[in-house]
């Protein structure tokens, strides 16, 4: 490092000892020895075992239900129905549509309505067949358009607008002058299938009640703080008689942030049995409970100058919102709010109308909302650079928003590295001398995203931290963290650990992290939003110079120095001046201790006061403090013969502010990288408006069996293999923001978004065929190129 | 009402060696060896992702070959060798896979880790055994074809087992090379 560069660690005058170095997890050797306890390894004395009945019919009210039979049977202890649980929740405090277990009706094919707790799985199936719901069968809607047309069958009785469950209409600019001023406007219709997390830990919660009444709730989820809430909700029980806790999480994607049946169910039969117990979802209520990405149906209208720039943008979407309200409410926003960054838009509008259909609910998945308009419009700039002559990437160049800067609807960027993400991916993929010079049949497909690193405003109205973290020092020299995030594959526990160790000078594995359990650990809202790395980070941060603090002064007296002459790095204290005088990290503690008294400090993160955001309605959805930026190249070919795409390599370059942990942040552009591509060529999580399955024979043709979901197993859903995987290169651009712990972003969603573009417009480049209908399948190639045929092209 | 078709069938003794152990379980006959473990043994690091046979988290090598747990009746292993998660690192020491997938970052998750582990350590163990082995990305891809991961894009996995291939063929090698010398 030469004497002119400003030290990276500020606060210690140093070189970073700990953060950017490749490390992998601490407490990855756990999962390795299968050491690591997820939910449904736990196992408690005398636990039952419960099973929740689904309604076989898409939209049907309950005339009554009998659980007689069930409750008669040996080995059944509890049977419980939604008249226990009448109480109506939903993650968004605005729309609370939803029960633990549907009283009145179902809405779709898997609604729960009854649940049994037994000795064994085995007889709680068994009863559950012989509890008898007594359904009066009602006209079920299955897409957006039969729910648009009937708004007199409606799905939510309460709902005031048929089965609309949101519309969003927000205007920035005179999009119509800037449209009809425009040298080229491109108009194009494009739709977004459905697609799911596919987690492999299917869902699962334990529950128990102490002998001082306490409930103990463990569960799978993503959101111990909202589940917490909504469990002292429809339970009637105050937050403080419920301990959530959040064992290992076998991935997420979103598919687990909000609270579901069965942690209510577990919970509601532990307190009526006495007993632990148990629900674990089969891998089809997994498909069943989704929560995945809306189908998006989008007419886009784009106009740009001669020289490419965006004049203007005008985008209708109709979202498919399935059975419940969800996250809806901020997915309907997000259609449109995330829009135009990375680009400046001279004008904008949107408007977005969200649906219930008798399908499965959709919610957030990995990019929530905003990979499906991302879709659109980067198909609009690759036919816009096709018509103007223009190469893409210098296209995405010339219409860059800047760094520091607003957006039309008013967001604050701060820090932006898109341009340095597209120079990596043009580099490494050979753009410059491979694209448009590449045989038919083979392409090059280019397009960029930007997302958010946490919102500014949490799901409910709060003045209190969005994340509390609580460090102790003892005299081992070891740093104990207490943080209420949560840990579900992506690392936010390596993140805290990371944080503390580089602050307080220790190694990682010196660091234990104690995460996600209310009784132990402040709050954190949870995984969501990409929010961890920049909020609990942060108040990691806060926390641990305030210890270190503590710590130089207590070395600094004995030494006789000034405090800022003392840091703390690699298990020492040393002098910043003289590296020959230092003591053991553990003895500066117990100096610290001595002077101090018990070590242990906290730290939060609140939005800061000072936070840009819209003034009108909405205005705050879409608002964070920091903005992630992606870019991507696909190389895919296609046989013109059988329709068939194979995506050969995809380059992504993603700026994440600074990489703390670059092996982890590799570990997620990868990941993102690969659901990205699964759901553009394989997956598709599609509920058959007939009854028709998927090998096309007729189930009965009887009425009530519409709405039954196309694959109930993952053999069927199709994830992509490591066969099917194509060579993905992981690019990390770091362009720190002030906002973010030392000056890191999000890294977990953003490099999701632009793959599924970039794949479809390489294919374009291969063949000259749009597939603007998702999933790209052999038949709609073949249609393209039939097309092309006989168009003469 | 009946009571019968909720009485578990009685339980069936079977003798097997689980992680080179002599090991005696009564079994009721229709669980799963999956089942068996989980439930019967609290060997609860081999994993239930689907139990149907489609996302490879339940991998077990019984006598030597990747086995799905899930679609094996505990009474088949009467007498077989059965290894699992908890048995590959040897006296503490994790098993060379387990320290390059914790080191290069293949675990994010760590769900489908334990079958991803049981079917790669196959993999280097056959490849060791053949005449003349090299190692290749798609050979590897096609080993852990059956065990989905949702979390890595497979390429730190294929990374990790790549590396721990190469080095147990370096080694067989370093070993094999003075044996040749001799007369």
């Amino acid at each position: 490092m030469s004497a002119a560069t400003p030290p990276e660690n500020a606060s210690q005058g140093r070189p970073y000892a700990v953060v950017g170095a490749r490390h992998g997890k601490p407490d990855a050797l756990d999962a390795m020895a299968g050491l690591a306890k997820y939910t449904d390894d736990i196992a408690l004395p005398r636990m039952l075992h419960a099973k929740i009945l689904r309604s076989p019919y898409a939209h049907a009210r309950i005339r009554s239900i009998d659980t007689s039979l069930a409750e008669a049977m040996e080995g059944v202890h509890a049977v419980v129905v939604g008249a226990e649980m009448p109480t109506r929740y939903g993650v968004i405090p605005w729309t609370p549509d939803e029960q633990a277990l549907a009283a009145d009706k179902v809405r779709y094919v898997g609604d729960a309505v009854a649940a049994v707790a037994a000795v064994s799985e085995d007889v709680a199936i068994a009863a559950c067949k012989r509890i008898v719901v007594d359904y009066e069968l009602l006209t079920p809607l299955t897409t957006p358009e039969a729910a648009l047309a009937h708004p007199e069958n409606k799905i939510h009785e309460a709902n005031k607008h048929g089965n609309v469950t949101k519309q969003v209409q927000l205007a920035f600019g005179d999009v119509d002058a800037q449209l009809a001023r425009a040298d080229l406007v491109i108009e194009g219709h494009y739709q977004f299938h459905g697609s799911t997390h596919g987690a492999l830990e299917p869902h699962c919660a334990v529950a128990h009640v102490d002998g001082r009444g306490l409930l103990t709730v463990w569960s799978a989820t993503q959101v111990p703080h909202y589940l917490h809430r909504e469990l002292a909700k429809v339970l009637e029980i105050p937050t403080h008689k419920i301990r959530v806790i959040q064992p290992p999480v076998g991935g997420g994607f979103g598919g687990k942030s909000e609270p579901f049946d069965l942690e209510f169910v577990a919970a509601k039969l532990a307190i009526k049995t006495g007993r632990p117990v148990k629900c674990l979802y089969t891998r089809e209520e997994v498909f069943l409970a989704h929560r995945g990405r809306h189908p998006f149906d989008m007419h886009y209208r784009t106009g740009f100058s001669a020289d490419g720039r965006i004049l203007g943008v005008d985008a209708k979407s109709i979202l498919d919102g399935g059975a419940y309200s969800s996250f809806g409410l901020v997915t309907t926003y997000y259609s449109g709010q995330l829009l135009g960054s990375p680009y400046v838009f001279d004008s904008y509008r949107f408007d977005s109308t969200r649906v219930y259909t008798n399908k499965p609910a959709c919610g957030p998945k990995r990019g929530h909302g905003s990979v499906q308009p991302r879709f659109a419009i980067e198909v609009q700039l690759d036919k816009a650079a096709r018509a103007l002559k223009i190469d893409p990437i210098a296209l995405r160049r010339r219409n860059f928003i800047g760094e520091n800067t607003t957006t039309i609807n008013e967001f604050h960027i701060g820090s932006s590295g898109f341009l340095e993400c597209l120079d990596l991916v043009e580099a490494a993929s050979g753009w410059k001398e491979r694209h448009g010079k590449l045989p038919r049949g083979r392409g090059l497909g280019v397009a960029g995203s930007t997302y958010i690193s946490g919102t500014n405003y949490c799901i409910y109205p709060t003045d209190l931290p969005q994340s509390g973290v609580q460090i102790c020092l003892d005299r081992s020299g070891r740093v104990r963290v207490f943080a209420g995030t949560s840990d579900i594959g992506q690392g936010s526990s390596t993140m805290i650990a990371v944080v503390a160790a580089e602050e307080l000078g220790v190694h990682l594995e010196d660091v234990r992290v104690v995460a996600a359990d209310s009784d132990l650990c402040p709050v954190d809202l949870g995984a969501y939003s990409s929010r961890i790395t920049l909020m609990a980070g942060n108040a990691c941060l806060n926390a641990a110079r305030d210890l270190a603090g503590k710590v130089r002064q207590a070395v600094a007296q004995k030494w006789g120095c000034h405090k800022r002459d003392v840091i703390l790095a690699d298990r020492r204290a040393q002098r910043l001046d003289d590296p020959q005088v230092w003591m053991d990290i553990t003895e500066a503690f117990v100096l610290a201790e001595i002077e101090f008294g018990t070590l242990g400090s906290t730290g939060s993160y609140q939005t800061p006061r000072e936070d840009v955001h819209g003034e009108y309605r909405g205005g705050t959805i879409g608002a964070s403090p920091a903005y992630s930026f992606t870019a991507h190249i696909a190389e895919v070919s296609v046989d013109e013969e059988t329709g068939d795409v194979k995506v050969e390599n995809i380059w992504c370059a993603h700026d994440c502010g600074r990489a703390l942990s670059p092996v982890l942040v590799e570990g997620q552009i990868e990941g993102s990288v690969y659901m990205g591509f699964g759901e553009t060529l394989m997956e598709h999580h599609h509920v058959m408006p007939s009854g028709l399955r998927t090998d096309g024979a007729r189930r009965d043709s009887g009425p009530g069996k519409e709405g039954l979901l196309a694959h109930s197993s993952l053999l069927d859903y199709q994830m992509p293999t490591s066969l099917d995987t194509p060579n993905l290169f992981a690019g990390i651009v770091e362009k720190p923001d002030p906002r973010g712990p030392f000056g890191a972003k999000e890294a977990g969603e953003g490099p999701l978004h632009s793959v599924i573009p970039a794949i479809c417009n390489a294919i374009f480049d291969a063949c000259g065929v749009r597939v603007d209908a998702l999933p790209v399948t052999p038949a709609k190639i073949l249609a393209g190129l039939r097309a092309q045929r006989v168009g003469g092209a | 009402m009946t009571v019968a078709d909720s009485t578990p069938p009685a339980p069936v003794l079977v003798n097997l060696q689980l992680n080179g152990e002599p090991t005696s379980v009564a079994v009721p006959p229709h669980w799963t060896l999956l089942e068996l473990l989980r439930y019967g043994l609290g060997l609860t690091g081999t994993k239930q992702g689907c139990d149907k046979g489609d996302c490879g988290t339940c991998t077990v090598r019984i006598d030597g070959e990747p086995q799905l747990a899930c679609l094996t009746l505990a009474v088949e292993v009467r007498d077989r060798h059965v290894e699992t998660v908890e048995g590959l690192g040897v006296g503490g020491e994790p098993h060379p896979l387990q320290e390059a997938f914790a080191r290069v970052g293949a675990a994010q998750c760590g769900f489908c880790t334990p079958g991803m582990l049981m079917s790669a350590s196959a993999y280097v163990d056959a490849l060791s055994l053949q005449d003349d082995p090299v190692v290749r990305r798609e050979d590897i891809a096609a080993a852990l074809g059956g065990n989905l991961c949702r979390c890595t894009g497979y390429t730190k996995i294929l990374q990790a087992v790549e590396e721990v291939a190469q080095l147990v063929l370096d080694r067989q090698r370093d070993l094999a090379e003075p044996a040749a010398e001799q007369p």
